[in-house]
């Protein structure tokens, strides 16, 4: 099919290939690969001696930690909150599903100002409450964790979910009318199916949570060698005008988010292959 | 819907509750809940409640602040223009990335996603790379409202994209070679058979793509300057706010863009009902 699904190749097709193209390269990839070019403009000085400085990588080890955190937690609640909005039926699930997407859509700076309210030591909600059973959130890494996963949130439903419905319950039920309990059917039937989408939801939630900066900032307090994540010190050296340092560090950052795409894209690529082929035979 | 059922004794659970949840799938949902409430719900009510503590007078001083309001101004007008942008150039993208071949494709799908996978600090320093003070192509948009339009356009480059490209895929050619055998051109083809049947995913990628712009703030902090007046973003001002101790102020700024993402939700949720019932 996909071979036919082309428009006869007159002058209009050229023009606006040629204007798609023009606009991405400005937009996109001509400052992208500057960044790289920037980087590497002295050999590989830049990148050694970011890595050297001790406070950078206490700041690239605290962005992965909140991101492995923040993907995990996303991850379990993603898969369950999908399990439930399309094989369940409970009251309130309509809202319950329009305001999963919610986080996608408020500002990251909004997100941190949310957070200090409730979690803030001084006069938060629930923050000093929080804090006499001895956990600090706000301004600690707790804080960060929670930053991140807010805007991560709704990554793994929204690739689970459309996965799930076009699956359809006959083989669970199969597996169900065969004596298998609810967990036998979701780990030996419903899980395998949705692996890839989970796979998807689990890379852009983790190159999402690697790279999230207004939330962190907020609620982080940028301490440097503490609460300074890896977006943080970006910023941080660009305003001490060390930019190769900025731009190196970027690259690294620039380098982890195009190969998630890349894999996302390789999957995707060897998902829809493998559809096609059930299809065909 | 508790509709009374006694005196039908064959039916051991009258549907009292509209719900089919076992044990297992309960103590999920309501974990889920706790969790979601804790994270998301409880700390965006917060923000609410604290931009009306100061009852309303309170409220409307701090969003009419001078330089709030030349702040809002811009943003809205920026996110709004670029929108506009998004909605063409992402109908055009997602169109030659569907119906034209030629090789070298796979890397526009690729270079597509980026700004959605790079992180914000980085897509300013990428920003600020060709167009900022050294710019390679004599462009000096830094400290610029300019700066802000160029960062919205960047991070909301994928929405309309991906909204279109997978409902012109399923778009059935045949109906416009019916059409084009009618005698209709080009350009009525796209206009009378193609755009209705876009039209919902163009909708609902112009939405994500306002509400990203409305809230955005990495990408173009390094860019813009944050000058008041004249390059300084809604969010700018929240976070200012915040550094100067003044949450009351933060939230009441803050509670306005919660609000025009609340809208985006909302119809969001039903443009995409509308697209599903199309695809």
């Amino acid at each position: 099919m996909a071979e036919t699904r082309r428009a006869s190749a007159g002058p209009t097709t050229y023009v606006l290939r040629v204007l798609v193209i023009a606009y991405l390269a400005l937009l996109v990839a001509w400052p992208v690969v500057l960044v790289g070019t920037n980087a590497f403009a002295n050999g590989t000085q830049a990148m050694v001696d970011v890595l050297a400085d001790p406070d950078t990588v206490h700041a690239l080890q605290l962005s992965a930690i909140a991101a492995v955190v923040a993907t995990v937690i996303n991850t379990v609640f993603g898969v369950t909150i999908s399990m439930l909005l399309v094989r369940k039926e409970f009251p309130g699930k309509r809202v319950l599903s329009a305001l999963i997407d919610l986080p996608l859509s408020v500002s990251p700076i909004v997100v941190g100002l949310a957070l200090m309210l409730v979690y803030g030591g001084r006069n938060g909600w629930l923050g000093p409450t929080v804090e006499d059973w001895g956990l600090q959130v706000v301004f600690a890494t707790p804080g960060i964790v929670l930053a991140t996963a807010f805007v991560s949130l709704p990554l793994v439903i929204r690739e689970v979910v459309p996965v799930l419905h076009e699956l359809g319950t006959e083989q669970e039920q199969a597996a169900q009318s065969l004596g298998a309990s609810g967990w036998q059917t979701f780990w030996r039937i419903t899980l395998p199916s949705i692996k890839w989408a989970v796979i998807y939801g689990v890379v852009l939630t983790l190159a999402r949570s690697l790279g999230e900066f207004g939330a962190v900032k907020v609620v982080s307090g940028n301490v440097l060698g503490e609460t300074r994540t890896a977006t943080l010190a970006v910023e941080e050296r660009y305003l001490n005008f060390d930019q190769e340092g900025a731009y190196a560090l970027a690259f690294l950052l620039a380098s982890v988010s195009v190969l998630a795409i890349l894999v996302v894209f390789v999957l995707r690529a060897r998902g829809t292959r493998h559809r096609a082929f059930e299809r065909q035979s | 819907m508790t509709v009374a059922l006694e005196g039908r004794p064959g039916r051991a659970r009258p549907t009292l509750v509209n719900h089919n949840l076992t044990t297992a799938s309960g103590i999920g949902l309501g974990v889920s809940m706790i969790w979601f409430s804790l994270l998301v719900l409880i700390p965006l009510t917060a923000v609410l409640v604290t931009a009306s503590s100061g009852g309303w007078a309170e409220f409307w001083r701090s969003i009419t602040n001078e330089q709030t309001r030349a702040a809002i101004r811009l943003t809205v007008m920026a996110a709004a223009s670029v929108t506009l942008v998004n909605i063409v150039a992402g109908t055009a993208i997602a169109w030659v990335l569907v119906r034209d071949r030629f090789p070298g494709k796979g890397l526009l799908e690729l270079v597509i996603d980026i700004p959605f996978a790079l992180p914000t600090i980085v897509a300013g320093l990428v920003l600020v790379s060709l167009y900022g003070n050294d710019s390679p192509l004599g462009l000096h948009l830094a400290n610029t409202s300019g700066s802000v339009y160029l960062a919205f356009l960047f991070v909301t480059l994928p929405f309309v994209v991906r909204m279109v490209q997978p409902v012109l895929e399923e778009l059935d050619m045949e109906v416009e070679e019916a059409a084009a055998s009618l005698g209709a051109g080009r350009a009525t083809i796209f206009r009378r058979v193609v755009l209705p049947s876009l039209a919902p995913a163009i909708a609902a990628g112009a939405a994500l793509s306002f509400a990203r712009a409305m809230g955005e703030y990495g990408s173009l902090v390094l860019l813009s300057g944050n000058l008041p007046f004249e390059s300084e973003v809604t969010s700018v001002r929240i976070l200012s706010a915040i550094e100067n101790d003044n949450q009351a102020a933060a939230a009441s700024i803050a509670a306005v863009l919660l609000v025009i993402s609340l809208l985006v939700i909302v119809a969001l949720d039903i443009l995409q009902r509308r697209v599903a019932r199309r695809g």
